[in-house]
């Protein structure tokens, strides 16, 4: 048994890694991942990935800063210290609206970051993870799971569709510490 | 990726024609009918409303024109004819708009809030010293100059923008494309200024004592929603018909953006307005939304938030629904509707207080502009190819994708 974990095939030019990515598909090698240094386009549909799920949990925030704002200018301007402004009463509901409109955008916007620094794995102490350091500078990366595929035959098949680097590693992620 | 024919022309069909005539027809018919049934009021307050919409659309497309080019934008490029055509009509629609208060201040069935003579006259009963105070702006002449100044400065500029495209057309290069550039900036800071004295003539003195500086953005607001709505409207009936092949999700999705969120940005523009009125309660100010809050307009009140705000955010917060062209075409009409309702607002309880309704007069006026600025629009779009051929960012709009 092979200690190799992840096949990571470098590139050094995007559309030389594109058709790289046609190539392990038309052999039925899965795919674990691509990194690149920026955005390509197209890369989504190719790969399959799916759509982030994070407006689903920016709605939730907005939804709880709603609800929180609500609450508490309920409590403290009916329940706790009803006042008289302006002979309103002291329920005045469009007078809630600007507190609740500004802490819904405030409980998005954080609990987006927060959401996404959480599923990154990005807190303060946290050294970053990634699968290779050049994927942030130069190279392309395309990273296929050992265990699920055969490694001659994806060194071949890397190897035809013109990566410059295969590299074999027995860990999934180095850490910045490490080099 | 398709090969589209980019040389295609709009055709306008015989059939096309036929129903914008019909409906054409039927609108000069209800304004006659109105003004013979002893509803003059009545139909000048639907005819200000109807000019006022058409004229705030045509001009919303050479502002979406204008903000295209200023902010180097390529993604619209290939549907840029669209609003370029709801320009072109913009000096008929403020013909009509000064014809329509022209006629309504000479017949004294509009703006009689300012101009009616007996106001400024200091033996007359009715005199109002808070109305003569303001005439030194509000009287018929330099009100009148005002209006027709600022649709014809309008007018001049799609002229010039329109000359610059149809030119690149024939020349291709840079050139007109930097000229237009230029002319957009200017137009945009023009514009700027003199929308918001517009929507303060036109609409806001009808209730000549009340005033709100809020006003001008929230009919900018307006105007440009309905501008964009009718845009992808029309866009999405166009390629039900097999034009605009090469318009693809992502151009509605961008549109669809626009839509959700000038829609919030007019709801802002309007709280803004209500929220300091109703929170500062002095008496000359909270009377707009007195009349507004009464048992005969309330539901309607009511009614223009859920249309014109709550709709938009629920149907076109998720992605999906943006790039549906089905949703799209359920969602703008929707708005336009809307819209419409929020100007009805804003005119009616002005001009016929109590006694405003919704019935053969509202329908009819409706439809006739309806089909005038159909007609009108289709039959510019017809003259010339849908693709600014020759435009710098074409390719990228063909390749649009997001």
């Amino acid at each position: 048994m092979s200690k190799v974990k992840y096949i990571l095939g470098h590139f050094d030019d995007p559309d030389v890694m594109m058709s790289g990515i046609d190539q392990l598909q038309k052999s039925n090698i899965a795919i674990e991942d691509v990194f690149t240094p920026f955005p390509i386009h197209g890369i989504e549909n190719k790969l399959g990935v799916k759509r982030s799920r994070l407006p689903i949990a920016a709605f939730c925030f907005g939804l709880l800063g709603t609800i929180t704002a609500f609450t508490m200018v309920y409590y403290m301007l009916v329940i706790d210290w009803p006042m008289n402004i302006g002979g309103k009463p002291a329920f005045a509901f469009p007078d809630f609206i600007p507190v609740m409109f500004e802490l819904t955008v405030l409980f998005a916007a954080y609990g987006m970051v927060f959401t996404f620094f959480y599923v990154n794995h990005l807190f303060p102490g946290r050294a970053p993870r990634v699968m290779d350091l050049r994927a942030t500078n130069d190279r392309f990366v395309i990273a296929i799971d050992a265990s699920l595929n055969d490694i001659n035959s994806v060194d071949a098949v890397l190897k035809e569709a013109g990566a410059i680097e295969i590299k074999h590693n027995e860990r999934k992620y180095i850490s910045y510490d490490e080099e | 990726m398709a090969n589209f024919d980019l040389t295609q022309k709009y055709e306008f069909s015989s059939s096309a024609k036929r129903w914008s005539i019909i409906m054409i027809l039927l609108g000069v018919a209800t304004v006659a009918f109105g003004l013979m049934s002893g509803n003059a009021d009545r139909t000048f307050a639907n005819l200000l409303l109807n000019s006022y919409y058409m004229t705030g659309i045509c001009v919303a497309g050479l502002f979406f024109i204008a903000v295209q080019f200023v902010a180097n934008a390529g993604w619209s490029t290939s549907l840029i004819r669209v609003p370029s055509a709801f320009s072109t009509v913009l000096p008929w629609a403020g013909l009509i708009l000064v014809a329509v208060v022209g006629a309504g201040l000479a017949t004294g069935h509009l703006y009689q809030n300012w101009a009616n003579p007996a106001l400024t006259d200091h033996n007359s009963p009715e005199f109002s010293e808070l109305i003569k105070g303001k005439s030194g702006y509000l009287n018929t002449p330099f009100f009148m100059i005002r209006i027709v100044g600022f649709l014809l400065v309008w007018s001049l500029f799609m002229r010039v923008l329109r000359k610059y495209t149809l030119n690149e057309d024939l020349v291709g290069g840079l050139l007109n494309y930097n000229k237009s550039i230029k002319i957009s900036a200017i137009f945009l800071v023009v514009f700027g200024f003199t929308s918001a004295i517009f929507a303060f003539d036109v609409i806001m003195s009808l209730e000549a004592k009340w005033f709100s500086t809020m006003f001008a953005w929230y009919n900018f607001a307006a105007l440009w929603v309905c501008g964009l709505a009718t845009m992808a409207l029309t866009i999405i009936l166009l390629k039900e018909k097999g034009y605009f092949g090469w318009v693809n999700e992502s151009h509605m999705h961008d549109l669809g953006k626009f839509i959700f969120a000038f829609s919030i940005f007019w709801t802002y523009v309007w709280f803004s307005q209500f929220l300091l009125i109703y929170y500062a309660n002095l008496p000359e100010e909270s009377v707009y939304f007195q009349e507004r809050w009464s048992d005969h307009y309330f539901i309607w009140f009511c009614l223009n938030i859920a249309i014109n705000f709550v709709a938009p955010v629920l149907i076109l917060m998720s992605r999906d629904s943006k790039r549906n062209f089905k949703m799209m075409k359920i969602v703008t009409i929707l708005i336009l509707c809307g819209h419409w309702l929020d100007y009805y607002m804003m005119i009616m309880p002005g001009t016929m207080g109590e006694k405003s309704g919704f019935g053969i007069i509202e329908i009819g006026t409706t439809v006739g502009f309806i089909g005038t600025f159909a007609y009108l629009m289709l039959n510019s779009l017809s003259k010339e190819p849908l693709v600014p051929k020759n435009h710098p960012f074409l390719n990228e709009s063909l390749h649009h994708e997001i």
